[in-house]
This record gives C-alpha cells, structure tokens and sequence, in this order.
C-alpha cells in the first residue's frame, strides 16, 4: 500500500542530506513500527510523506496504492488517504475543535467528490469515538489543542484519525510525554481502528508503545536509512541492549 | 500600554510612479496606473468589467441606469440645488450653507498613516439620483425594475423588496424574522420596508431627507448635536453635501420590534457618496441596527464621506452593527472606495449602553474611528472591529472612548489582519475625565499578519484625568504561521480555507459580537477577502 523506494531528502536551505535512501513497504492491514535514535530521520520521514514545507527530494520516490504521493500538495494526499498524527500537535487559537474537524472532514469529502456530513450525522459520529478515547464535550468545544494537557493533545490526534478514518497511519511520536494511562487510551484507539485493510506506521523511541500496539514489522532506522528489519522481538532486542549493538553491526 | 509599531516589511511595497493619462483630469485617482476611460461605452466596456469581476470581489457589477447628475464640483449652487432637489427648509439650506463656508476654511487631515493621491474636491459629482425617482414611487409598479433588481442581486433582505414602495397588505406575508431595510442608491433612499409596521410601534425609520420635511423638530434638535458640523474635516463636506441616508428614532420604553439596517450602494462613477445617518434611541429604547456597503469595480477611486451619530437617552441601548465590503481596489491597488467616515455615538443619559461593531474588508483607504461620548453616568461603550487589508489596501481604523461622567465602563476589541502588501493601523483613544471617577476601560488590540510584505500597526492614546478610573491596554501581533497552516492542510483542507479557519478563529470575539445571520456573512466575508493572500 505505502511504498518508499530509495528516498533521498535534503533540507531545502541548507545542504544537509537527512535521508539517505529509505526503502519501506508497508502492506495494507500490517502495522509497521520505525524506531531508531535521536536525528536517525524518522520525523522527517513522516513529514515529507504528508507534505511539510522545507525538505526537497533529490532521488526515489514514495507512492499510496500507486499514487505518487511527492507529487501532491498536503490536502491531496489527506484526501487520498494519508494521516500523520503529530509529535506536537498544533494549537489553532479560536477555532473550536468540533469546528476544525467538521472543516477538515468536508474538505476531504469534496476533495472526494462526496456529499458534505450533515451536523447532526457528524455530531453523532463524533460523540461515538470521543467516549472510547475519554475525550468529554468541553474538549470537543474547546479550540483546537489550545490549553490541551500533553495527554490530551494526543487522544486529539487520535480522535482525528479516527474520524477521518484514512487507509494509511502515520504515528510520530505518539507516546512521546504520555502517562502509563494515556497510552493505553492511546492505544486502544488505534488497535480499534486497526481492521485488516488499514496500514500504519509507528514511529517511536521506545519499545513501551509497541507493548501495547503490536507491530508486524519493526524496523530500525539510523543516519537516514533503515539499517535492520525484523519482527517485533527485534525491539525487544533494542529495549534491553540500546542501539549501539545494532548501528554497530550495521557499519 | 507602549505605542507599538511593527512592520513586517523592511523594503515597503514600492508603488510604480502614475502613468498620467493627459487628456482627462481624473478625480481621486490612485496613484498606480491611469485608468482608460475610453472604454467606457459599448462592448469593450463590457469586455473589460466581464474580465475585471472575474476577481474575488462578487459586488463589482454595476446597474446601468439612466441618472440625474447635478453638475460636478462643489459651489454654494450646487449645495442649494441638493437642498432643492430634496425639497428642503430654509434652515437646512442655511446650515449646509454655514458647513461649506467653514469647510472651505479647513485642510484635509493627513496624520493617519495612509497615503493617498490629493482628492480633487472639484472633480467629483456629488449628487446623482436614478432618473426613475424623480417622481417619488407610490407603490411597487412604481419603482424601476432595475433598482429592485440591483438590491435582489446584492442578496439584500428584500422580502422586502416587494415592500419598498410601502404597497398595503404586502407586510403581511412576510415570515420568519424580519429586518426592515432603508436602501440608498448613491445620493437618494430608494424606498423603506416595513414603516408602516414600525410606525404602530412608534418608531420612525426614513430616510433622513424624508424626515427632514416630515419630522423636522426631531431633526432640528438632533442634527449635528453629536459630530458637530465643523467637527473634521470630512463631516464637515458631509454637512455640506449630504444627500440622503437613514433616519431612526426610537420613542421612550420602546424595543424596537425588529431590526433596522440599511443598505448602501454606490454605482455612478466618480460620484461620491455622503450619506447622513442619524438614530435617536430615547429613554429606554433598544434598537439593533445594521449596515451594509458595496460598490462596483471601477478604475477610479471614489469617494465616500459618511456621518453617523447617535443620541442615547436615559437607559437606551443601540447595537450598531457594519459590514463594510466596499470595493477594495484591485491586486495592484487601482480604483476602490477611499472611505473617510465619521462615527460617533453620544451616551447622553445615564445609563445608557452603546455597541459598535465593524467588519471592514472594503475600501482602498479605511479613515474610521467609530466612537462613544460617555456622558451619562453609568454609561456603557463597547467597540469590536475586524479591519482586513488585503492587497494594497490601507487602514487606519479604531475608536476613542470619551469617559465624562462617573462610573462608565468601556471595552475595546480590534481585531487587524494585514496580507498582501496592506498596511493596518489600529489608532484609538481612551480619555478619562476629572469628573470620569470610578471608570473603567479595558482594550484589547490584536493584529495579525499573513505573509512578510504587510504591516500592522497600533497607535494607543491613553489619558487618565482622574485617580479612580483604570485603564488597562493588550495588544499582541502574530503571524499565521506555516506550522498552523500545514497543520490544517495535513488534515486535507486546502491553502485558502486553512487560512480562513485560522483567520476566523482570530476574529471569533468580534464576529460573535455580530448579530447571527450578519456574523455567517462576514465569516465568509473574512475568507473572500483573503483570497490569493498566501502562496
């Protein structure tokens, strides 16, 4: 489904190469997980495959269900099916979340050629996936991330995801500065979306989120390529002995 | 509580030197290119405003209607002829007469942080009226077609429009909620809906030429007691020439039993429109009040001086509400309205409670400081602006609060967004008198930039006479940043309805402050206006 050959990114205004030629196929329904250290390339991956401003692709290319992905602005391939939930989820002033995401769901019916949501079917829908994340209504009222609890921001993303119900998940981050408890909710709602045809793709530091999301695939990724690819027993294998053994290996 | 002054651009947008058209002299031409006025007939005309209202501005069009002009330029004959042509009493003449002389005397304000061409004051038309309102209509059959097919084109409320001649028994069919409509076609009042319904309440709603001849004890006592009229330069050519406009007056202990608006149209060219609104709320009395602007593409800059004043008696609130979407001018700043406006609301009794709130998104040139005289103690001032300048719009907009009496309270909310190569200027004054004690204000001005190539700008003037009184100013300056903006567009809205969101988002306290159906139209409004501003 999600298909990375050879991809090569450079930062637009500087001359420093991030990628350095990733390979990655993630089949539908499989649920892929990208872990390696701290300036490895995983954000930045996940931002040039939705689109984010900044980076220029020199080589190879990256395509969802045969579409070209580099090729489209960031709302396309929203509309086509991409979701990056983000590692710092932004805050939009004024604009009341229930607003933003009825906004963003017509957006991509259009795009679609469908029929806008009316508000009570999309009041319904809302209502129904914000009780399983432990979102309440005032959250859905409130704007968007703003005054949001690190917690919060992130069953946001989710309740997102899971409203715009896209074919392909990108996760950056997710876990990043959640509780034990916030990471199950978290969790749990991204295994309810997880039905067979939909893939995803988890980045994270540590193996603590892939306890509760179980990968497929694991890969590691190092200085802009994915050095190693195993089952999910290789991050376990990371969790007790860090990276060095692997990026070692891997020179 | 520092003046701040930012400006985005280091290297302002440099305007192109005039290309002079020799052969005409031009009036209120912008100093960009100089319009052809060659094409102004037949075919090509067509051709060129087809093209031209392909832009974002929906209100371009124009009504080609047959009009009466009296002579361009300003004398003391042509301030007779209007006064004439409006069938006015001898002390109207005289005290039009008395504004020219004393504006003949005055220099144009330039301290606002605007640049504009010199405005040939001799170069303007400053009365034209369809030629089909030379009789006044009696009914509906009466009224031309092309008139009422202009407002049903504008998408003004005109249920009414089967009204506006006033034709008996047609007020009856009208469901739901109702707005009565004054609608001003350049210099005249085409007709007003719903009077004789208003009338059972009590409330005079008119035009103000039509109240001069009929209620003229109302106007005489009223006219000129709140923007006096040597009061600025531009109230005062108001004063002078004013041709029409709206008249309200609300009797004691009265709600007004709907709400009034009226509806300004500017379509001649090079005709300046001066219209004159008065509304007087006695004691008790609640009105809402709406106004909506627009004007056709044109080359050429036109000019609108308008004055609205207000008289709050004892315990009387007025909500006054604008929607200003008058032609902005194009991308490279030819033509649009320059609007220099003089608002003032007087809160004479005590206790009584005024309400400004403004969308501006039209005019070239934005020179509009709505303001409130606190007199009465207890009084209550209330200011919310959105100011969008787009393009190469320029506004200098805001307000001054007026604390006299004890215990009044006022509250500002200024909302400026700039994209484009705009400048916007917040410009307010809030001043507290001796006799002010126990007062309060509190301000709040947030401006918001799109792009690197805008200017915001605000110029706060604080003066606090008394010990008592606070007075507490906020002001923050932010951009849309790219981080909101793909944040928006990863989730599949596109660049434009992304920056409508967050842009919307900024100016929710002020659009909420809208009355409902008024806030839907100036939230797409805010969304037009900004077309083409990022990318």
């Amino acid at each position: 489904m999600l298909e990375i050959k050879n991809l090569h990114v450079k930062l637009e205004d500087e001359d420093k190469v991030i990628l350095k030629g990733v390979d990655l196929t993630v089949e539908a329904g499989k649920v892929h997980a990208i872990m390696g250290p701290n300036g490895s390339g995983k954000s930045t991956l996940s931002y040039v495959l939705s689109g984010r401003d900044g980076y220029r692709v020199t080589e190879g290319s990256a395509t969802l269900d045969g579409a070209d992905l580099l090729a489209m602005a960031p709302e396309e391939r929203a509309a086509a099916g991409l979701f990056l939930a983000f590692q710092y989820p932004v805050e939009i002033p004024g604009v009341g979340n229930m607003t933003f995401l009825r906004t963003a769901v017509n957006a991509q019916r259009k795009a679609r050629g469908e029929e806008e949501v009316s508000a009570a079917d999309f009041l319904k829908l809302v209502r129904a996936q914000a009780k399983m994340l432990n979102i309440d209504a005032d959250m859905l009222k409130r704007p968007v991330n703003v005054g949001f609890s690190g917690g919060e921001k992130k069953r946001n993303e989710i309740l997102q995801m899971a409203i715009l119900a896209p074919r392909m998940c990108i996760l950056d981050e997710t876990d990043s500065g959640l509780d034990v408890d916030a990471m199950r909710l978290v969790a749990d709602g991204v295994n309810a979306l997880r039905d067979g045809k939909r893939g995803f793709l988890v980045i994270t530091h540590y193996q603590r989120l892939l306890d509760h999301i179980k990968p497929d695939v694991v890969h590691i990724m190092a200085d802009g390529r994915i050095v190693r690819t195993g089952g999910p027993e290789l991050a376990l294998e990371v969790e007790r002995n860090g990276y060095a053994d692997i990026l070692a290996e891997a020179i | 509580m520092n003046p701040r002054s930012m400006n985005a651009q280091h290297e302002q947008g440099r305007r192109k030197a005039p290309e002079m058209n020799g052969n005409r002299p031009m009036a209120l031409e912008t100093d960009m290119q100089a319009p052809s006025l060659d094409v102004r007939e037949g075919v090509d005309r067509e051709t060129v405003e087809t093209v031209a209202n392909m832009g974002s501005y929906k209100y371009g069009w124009d009504t080609d209607i047959e009009m009466d002009y009296a002579p361009k330029g300003l004398s003391e004959d042509i301030i007779r002829l209007i006064s004439a042509k409006n069938e006015e009493p001898d002390w109207m003449t005289d005290w039009r007469l008395q504004a020219y002389r004393r504006w003949l005397q005055m220099a144009e304000p330039r301290w606002a942080m605007l640049r504009y061409p010199q405005i040939d004051y001799q170069d303007q038309f400053y009365y034209a009226k369809p030629k089909s309102m030379t009789q006044r209509p009696k009914s509906l059959e009466d009224v031309d077609p092309k008139l009422l097919a202009t407002y049903e084109k504008l998408g003004i409320p005109l249920k009414e429009q089967m009204l506006l001649a006033g034709v008996e028994g047609a007020e009856a069919v009208s469901p739901g909620r109702r707005v009565a409509v004054d609608a001003v076609f350049d210099s005249v009042s085409v007709g007003t809906t719903f009077k004789a319904e208003l009338a059972k309440a009590g409330v005079i709603f008119c035009s103000i030429s039509e109240a001069i001849r009929e209620h003229p004890d109302l106007v005489r006592k009223y006219l000129g007691s709140v923007v006096p009229q040597s009061d600025n330069f531009f109230a005062t050519l108001n004063s002078a020439v004013f041709s029409d406009g709206s008249f309200v007056y609300i009797p004691p202990n009265t709600r007004c039993p709907m709400e009034l608006s009226t509806y300004f149209r500017i379509n001649a060219e090079n005709t300046g429109q001066f219209e004159r609104t008065l509304i007087i709320a006695d004691k008790g009395s609640y009105v809402s009040y709406l106004e909506g602007c627009t004007a056709p593409k044109r080359d050429i800059a036109q000019l609108h001086a308008a004055v609205v004043e207000i008289v709050l008696l004892d315990d009387a609130e007025v909500k006054y509400s604008t929607v200003q979407n008058w032609f902005p001018g194009d991308e490279e700043g030819r033509g649009g309205i320059y609007n220099f406006v003089t608002k003032r609301a007087d809160c004479r009794g005590a206790r009584s409670r005024v309400m400004w709130t403004q969308v501006e998104t039209g005019s070239a040139i934005t020179w509009k400081y709505p303001s409130c005289l606190l007199r009465g103690d207890d009084s209550q001032g209330e200011f919310y602006s959105i100011a969008i300048a787009n393009n190469m719009q320029q506004a200098d907009t805001g307000t001054k609060m007026v604390h006299l009496g004890k215990r009044t309270r006022s509250r500002i909310v200024s909302k400026g967004i700039s994209a484009g190569r705009a400048q916007n200027t917040y410009r307010g004054l809030v001043s507290m008198h001796p006799r002010a004690t126990d007062s309060r204000n509190y301000t709040q001005c947030d401006s918001l930039l799109i792009g690197d190539r805008c200017g915001a700008h605000t110029v706060p003037y604080i003066e606090v006479k008394n010990n008592s009184s606070r007075v507490e100013h906020e002001a923050t300056t932010s951009k849309v940043d790219d981080d909101q903006l793909f944040y928006c567009r990863s989730r599949g809205m596109d660049e434009e309805e992304a920056v409508a969101l967050v842009v919307n988002g900024f100016c929710r306290e002020v659009l909420q402050a809208l009355p409902m159906e008024f806030a839907m139209e100036a939230q797409a409004l805010v969304a037009i206006s900004l077309e083409g501003s990022v990318g």
